[in-house]
Order: structure tokens, then sequence, then C-alpha cells
């Protein structure tokens, strides 16, 4: 079949490269729904925050939550824990950036930092509050073991201290706040 | 729209009248009284206001013992839906008290032996108004009422069947017809015995964007309800339709190039 | 017909590749320079227009079984099952949901509506005459494939019409009690097709796991079905063989290009149907969950089975019923034999072309009684009776029309070749 000569050969082209084009702009469109029905479906967006209530949490108490399918740890620290807490340097911290999602991005790892709530405003020191899975490679670590006090991730070895930094071992980075707010004085709002 | 509304329900009457005589003691289904629709034909779509009154009507009226088992609050504020805010239909979830699960002690039900239950939040479903099918058959003569979410979809003529059925109970029962004890006479229903009393009446339901001196009938109110039922069976519509006019529009230019290419490759074919 | 490969690998890698898995020169010589009767027409695309379909109910059925939940157990709200809460989400919740759905049930009666059209061309211009008796007994093996696998889509959304589809059709195989005596080996059949004492929760899982199956073998056969199309090559509309390569054309661009039109005003239809008249196919019935104790009043099958369910009740007695039903679909593959005439196209045959269209009002007319209640009367007549007469033309089309016409029928001369019938008197122009 002839290719290469015809009367017109830029209109002939122009019709097959619009045609080819037009089916990738469908293709593509097609595409787009057979992709986006994995993504987390309405019902589920709709559990995306949750309620916790406090008050049933005693001093001294690391409780444990499900939060968007992740444990969430809501720890009330004693005083000594705050104290450890506020101590620490930030010379002395693999990880010196906060890691809060109620902060702006690189915000240092300050003991106050890690307890800003919604919109950076400050946090309740006794109230920690943190994402539940190690960054690591996402195991859930134990509460009040390890070096520091904090968490130790039975996986490989990691410890955090008590306020969710990470101190020792492999894993890069600090336990991640999640949004939350302060809805009453025992109640709190994530996500 | 309610202009034509009760026009077309006085056309539709009078059109129907003299099928009326025909019929007799059949119990065979009358016509449908055919309504408008928004949500009809290719660019059709929810009308916001409807869907809000027709909430109201399921909320004050029918939710008493019919179910909305698959509608969840969330989907309130969601678009092609009734439009309410985020917060209205979060006050509209915590308005509703769902099944709470165990408490710290390991209770599911209160002193009084109830079950607890909680304010409902955005990812719950309307609660059922009976605790379980035999709750509510006893409640009701012994007649299940039909969970509510898929009504219009589940019936021929789907939205008209919901409206003829509320607006039907006032026809006359026609001679030789004896309604069953404990029934209703409602034509629109197959074998015209029906367990549902009377649902609505006119000025039931107040819309409070309306003038307070205009009553909602009972034709306002069925024809509201019917387009709230309308969403809770198909509440995509609104995206179905907006989708398929661009996909029409984009198929018929892809293939008219098609066409073009076609010709171009035959052209020195014949 | 193929002849030798034309296939040159023009690169180093393409050369490597090509003596090892010549998967490029089999596509080439199958797709690209395959040679094609110059002259097949409109009828001709639905091969083309099928493979869509099944390409796309393929993709939309994966998509939809990761949401899908084949249980029949009751879930969350009371009075349904797992299986009918879990189409809901789809409906409701997962993102462009409803569209998969809608895609997907009504891609199954697009795919029946082009087959029975390819069906009928094959059977109009002699598709299925020697030496294509094989490729059209393979696509009679795809079309049975078709009809088990969109039943038991049709019951996996667990709705009334679903469980009472699947009552109705499980309960044919109890006919063979009649014949069994006291083995009742139907009925040993039905229970073991339901996994328990009736239609229940184990039926929907293993329907679902050959819903998911079977169009993976469809997709085989219909690879069988292409092979065998590609040693004798097209049959046309003049029913007349190839004598050369005037007559022909290569696959690639000619009719690939127009394929992909008819495909393309094949799309608008389907997407017409799946945007604005999505529930045109369904039956309102089927959004009320499964209730094994009431059977709802009017229970048909999917349109595209209306014809077979009229012959089904036509006959008052129940064996011979589902005889006649099984025998309509196995007809087809005798059909090579049963036709007596040397001409292949209907176009060159006055009387067995009346006789074909005929058949064709027969098979909707069937349809059309299919669709009404079994007492129904139109103009005073029984349909009933009009069923049982349209159930005998198409028996009587295969197994006495064919072989008779073809014997006492003159046909209309043939033309010499296919590029004097499409190019005139003309010297065919090469067609390279």
């Amino acid at each position: 079949m002839a290719t290469t000569t015809t009367a017109e050969p830029t209109r002939r082209d122009f019709i097959y490269i619009a045609t080819g084009a037009m089916a990738a702009v469908g293709a593509a469109a097609v595409a787009w729904p057979l992709i986006d029905q994995m993504n987390p479906s309405t019902a589920v967006l709709a559990l995306a925050s949750i309620e916790i209530d406090l008050a049933p949490i005693q001093v001294g108490q690391a409780v444990v939550f499900t939060f968007r399918g992740h444990p969430l740890f809501v720890r009330r620290r004693t005083a000594k824990e705050i104290a450890a807490a506020d101590a620490v340097p930030l010379s002395d911290l693999p990880d010196p950036i906060a890691r809060n999602l109620n902060l702006p991005d690189g915000a240092p790892a300050t003991a106050a930092n890690r307890i800003a709530t919604a919109g950076g405003a400050a946090g309740k020191a006794e109230w920690f509050v943190s994402s539940g899975v190690c960054t690591h490679l996402g195991c859930t670590p134990t509460a009040f073991e390890g070096d520091f006090g904090g968490w130790l991730c039975h996986c490989h070895g990691s410890m955090y201290d008590t306020a969710g930094r990470i101190r020792k071992g492999p894993a890069p980075q600090n336990l991640e706040i999640p949004v939350y707010t302060f809805e009453t004085a025992t109640k709190i709002k994530v996500g | 729209m309610r202009f034509t509304l009760s026009l077309g329900l006085v056309l539709g009457l009078a059109l129907a009248a003299p099928a009326f005589a025909a019929d007799t003691t059949t119990g065979e289904q009358w016509p449908l009284k055919r309504q408008e629709w928004s949500f009809e034909g290719v660019f059709g779509k929810y009308d916001q206001t409807d869907l809000q009154h027709g909430f109201q009507v399921y909320k004050e009226v029918c939710s008493a013992c019919h179910s909305l088992n698959r509608v969840a609050f969330h989907t309130l504020s969601e678009p092609g839906g009734p439009g309410f805010s985020e917060a209205q239909m979060k006050a509209i979830a915590a308005g509703y008290q769902v099944l709470a699960g165990p408490n710290d002690k390991g209770e599911t039900t209160d002193d009084k032996g109830n079950p607890l239950k909680r304010p409902g939040i955005p990812a719950d479903y309307f609660p059922p108004p009976f605790p379980n099918e035999n709750a509510a058959r006893a409640s009701n003569g012994g007649a299940l009422p039909p969970d509510l979410s898929l009504i219009v979809a589940a019936r021929n003529g789907g939205p008209d069947y919901v409206f003829s059925i509320l607006t039907g109970f006032h026809e006359k029962t026609p001679d030789g017809f004896k309604v069953t004890d404990g029934k209703y006479f409602n034509p629109y229903f197959p074998g015209w015995n029906i367990s549902m009393p009377p649902p609505l009446q006119d000025g039931q339901v107040t819309f409070n964007d309306w003038d307070p001196k205009k009553k909602a009938t009972v034709a306002d109110e069925a024809y509201a309800v019917a387009n709230f039922l309308a969403w809770t069976s198909e509440p995509h519509l609104d995206d179905r339709h907006r989708i398929g006019v661009g996909v029409m529009v984009f198929l018929i230019v892809l293939s008219g190039l098609l066409y073009l290419s076609y010709r171009q490759v035959w052209k020195d074919a014949h | 017909m193929s002849g030798p490969s034309t296939y040159v690998p023009q690169t180093g890698f393409t050369r490597w590749l090509d003596s090892r898995l010549p998967l490029l020169r089999f596509s080439h010589d199958t797709m690209m320079t395959f040679p094609t009767p110059r002259n097949l027409n409109f009828w001709y695309a639905f091969g083309a227009i099928l493979t869509f379909c099944l390409g796309a109910q393929i993709v939309t059925g994966i998509v939809l079984a990761m949401h899908f939940d084949p249980s029949g157990a009751v879930g969350a709200v009371p009075g349904s099952s797992l299986a009918f809460d879990s189409v809901q989400s789809i409906m409701r919740d997962v993102n462009y949901g409803w569209m998969l759905r809608y895609l997907h049930a009504n891609g199954a009666s697009m795919f029946f509506l082009a087959v029975y059209i390819h069906m009928f061309r094959g059977l109009y211009y002699g598709s299925y005459k020697a030496p294509r008796e094989i490729l059209w007994i393979l696509g009679v093996i795809i079309y049975l494939l078709m009809v088990i696998t969109a039943f038991m889509g049709y019951v996996l959304p667990w709705g009334q019409m679903s469980f009472w589809a699947a009552t109705v059709i499980t309960n044919l195989f109890s006919s063979l009690d009649q014949i069994t005596g006291g083995i009742k080996a139907g009925s040993h059949i039905a229970t073991w097709l339901w996994g328990g004492f009736a239609v229940g929760d184990p039926t929907l899982n293993r329907f679902f796991s050959l819903h998911y199956l079977l169009p993976f073998v469809i997709a085989g056969v219909v690879g069988l079905h292409i092979w065998a199309l590609h040693v004798p090559g097209n049959n046309n509309p003049l029913g007349i063989d190839v004598k050369g390569p005037q007559d022909t054309l290569p696959f690639h661009p000619y009719y690939t290009s127009k394929d992909a039109f008819y495909v393309g005003l094949f799309a608008i239809l389907f997407a017409f149907l799946v945007f604005f008249a999505p529930e045109f196919v369904g039956n309102p019935d089927n959004n009320i969950p499964a209730n094994p104790l009431v059977t709802p009043p009017d229970i048909v099958p999917e349109w595209y089975l209306l014809p077979f369910y009229a012959m089904l009740r036509s006959i008052p007695q129940k064996l011979i019923g589902v005889l006649v039903l099984g025998g309509a679909i196995v007809t087809l593959a005798f059909i090579p034999w049963l036709d007596t005439s040397r001409v292949r196209s209907n176009r060159f045959r006055p009387l067995m072309k009346q006789f074909f269209w005929l058949f064709v009002v027969d098979c909707l007319l069937l349809g059309y009684c299919g669709a009404l209640s079994v007492d129904a009367a139109r103009f005073g007549i029984p349909m009933v009776w009009v069923a049982r007469l349209g159930t005998a033309y198409y028996y009587a089309f295969f197994w006495v029309i064919m072989p008779v016409v073809g014997l006492i029928e003159s046909p209309k001369p043939l033309p010499d070749s296919i590029a004097k019938s499409v190019l005139g008197n003309v010297a065919a122009a090469p067609a390279e």
C-alpha cells in the first residue's frame, strides 16, 4: 500500500494525527475511573476523622486507638516524663524536625512543637498524641520500653523518647503527629 | 414548576377518569399519575430545594415506620444531593441516636435494658425506626414497611409510583370492591389493599422557606418526598448525566475523525 | 491463504527476538498484512466490535470484583445480603462505581446485541459452509459460554430477579428425573449445583468463581475462533473464494480503520444506554434483596434469552420443554451439514433469502412472546400458540428448509471474482 506519496500529504497526516490524539485522550479519560475506583471510597473518607474522649485516661497511661486503619498513640504523661522530654537538646536528636502536621514543614523538634495542635496552637503538655507507626518499616512500637522511657519498636529496635522522637535505632524520623485539635478540655478530634 | 405540577395532576385525573369507570373490582393497578421531574432527560438534575423538602417529609413523617438503611448522613452534604452544608449535615446526624458499641464495662444496654445509643456522626447511616423485622411487623399490623433507600429504583414507574401511592388514598372505593379489614384502599397499589394508612395530610409539613400562609398540600409533600427518594435510590444521577453529555460529545467527535481516517485510507482502494 | 510471512525485522533487537520468539512476526502476519477480501461490508465489523465488548467486560469486571462480596450472608442491613450490600456500596460509595457497574451490566446487553448480529450475518452469507465449519462451531461454543457467563453474572447482585433466575435455571436440570427413574439424576445435579437444598450462599460463591473464570475461557476460544478464521480466510458478502491478491487488501490499515469507525459508532450507542438509560434493560425487582419466600409476580429473563424462554414456556411437558430449549442451541452446531446449497451467500439464493428474513422475524417474535406473561393474548390470539408456531419454524428452518431449499433452489449466477464485482470490469488495480 502507498504510504509515502499522495496528492495532499498534509491534510491526510492531520486527520491521522487528530484521530490518534483524540483516541489517546479517550484512553486516558477511560483510565481515570479505572484507577480512581481503587482510592478510598466516600464511605471510607467519611470515617477519616475521629473524636476521642480523654476523660478515662489516667496520668501515666498510654492508650492505642485506631485512626485511618493505623494505631494512634494517646499518652497522658507524668510530670517526670514531660520534664525528660523538655530536657533533651535538639543536638541530641537524630531527626531534628518536628514532623508535626499541625506545623509548617521543617519546624524544629522541640518538646513544645511535638505537642502543638491544629494550626500550630500550643498543646497541653500532659497529653501526647502521635501516630503509632514506626517510621522504619511500619510496625507498632510498645510504650514504656527502650532506653528513653518512651517507646521501643520490637521489630528492629528503634527507641523513641517520651515525646515520640527517634533516639536510637534504624528508624529515620520521629513519630508523625496527625492533625488534631482539643474540642473540649477532655476531648480531641483527630483528622 | 408547582403550577405545572398541579396542572399535570388535574389533567392526569381528568384523562384517567374514564378509565376508572371501567374497572370495578379487579384490583388491577391504575395507570400512575405521570409527573414532571427535574432529573428526567439528558440534562436533568435533582432540584436541591425539592430534595431538602423531601428530606424534611421523610424525617417528619415517613421515618416513623420506614427505614433508610443505605443512606449515610455524609451524603446529605455531597455534590448532587440535597446540598446541606457540612455543619447542617453534622447537626442532622447528631439529631439521630444510633446504636453504640459496648461501653467500658462491656455492657450493651443501660439499667433499664435499653440498648446503648450515641448521637450520629457523618459516617453513620439513618437508624431504623424498629430494632428488627418482627418489631416492625408487630407495630404495623403484621405488614413490614419496606426500606425506602431503593424504593424508587425497585418499583415500576419509580417516582411516579411513589407520588401516586401517596396521593392515591382519597380515591373513592369502587362499588363492589371490599377493602380488607385493617387495610386501606389505594388503587395505585397492586391489589388495591394497602397496609399503610394515609401518611400525609394537607399542611402536615411546614416548609420554612415558604410563605407561612401557604400550606403544603398532600401533593406538594408527596412530590417532594418522591424527589428525595429518587435521590436516595440513585445518588449519582447528576454525575451520570453530566459525564454522559461529555462522553457523547467526545465519542461523536472521535467517530467523525475515525470516519475521515477510514475514508482517507480507503480512497485509493476502489 | 495466509501465505509466506512477509515480516522483515528492522532492528538488531527485533532480529534477535525473531529467532527466539517470533511474536512480532506473528502479530505482523495476523493483524497487519493478513489478506482480507476487499468487499467486506458493515456487517463484518462485528468481529472487531465483539472483541471490544469482551475486552470491556473483562476490564470492568476485574475492577468490580475488587469491590464485590460474593456472600449471601446478612450484613449490616437487615433483610439483605453482603452481596447486595456490596453492589449498593459500588453504586453509592466507590469512586465511579456506578459508572463501572452500569458499563458492565449494559455491556452484557451490548455484547449479546453484537453477537446476534454477528451470527445472523454468518447465517446470511453462509460463513459456516466448508471450509469454515470449525470456525462456526467454535462460534457456537463461544455463544454458549457467553450465555452461561451472563446468567451467572445476573445472579451475582443477589436481588429478587437474580435469586429466582438462579432457581428457575438450575431447576431445568431436575427435568432429567423423568427419564432417570429412581436415580433422580436431575435432582442430584440441581443439588450439586446449589451446594445445598436450595439456591443459597454456596451457589452464589461458586457462580462468582465461574463468572470470573469463564470470560478467560471465552477469550481462549476466541483465539481458536480467529485462528480458524485465518486458515481459510474471511468469507465475504459474495460468498465466493478469493482468487488472488487482486481480491484482497491487507487487514491494516484498511480493516483496522474501517472497524475502528464502526466500533466508535457502537460505543456511541453503548454510552447512550449507560449514561441515559442504564436501567432500560434492567428489572426494578432486582433492586429488592433476594427473598427465598417471595417470587416476583412477573419473572422474565434478560432480553437476550427471551426467545429461548418463549420456547421453553410454549411446551407444556417439562422434559420436552427443556430439550427443545437445549436443542435450539445445539442445532446451530449442525448447520454446516444441514445446508445443502452449493452457494454460500444468500445474495444469490432468492428463495432461501426469504426464509432467512422470516427466520429473523421469527426470532424477534419469539423474543416478544417471551416478554409477555404466559396467558397473554394479542388480537384474540393466545400468544402461547404463537410461541409454539415460532418454535416450530425455528426448528423447521434448520432441519427442513435448509436441506430442502438447498436442493431445489436454482441460485443466481455468481460473479467471476471479488475484484471484478467491486471494481467493475476495469482490470483490477494491484492492491499494493
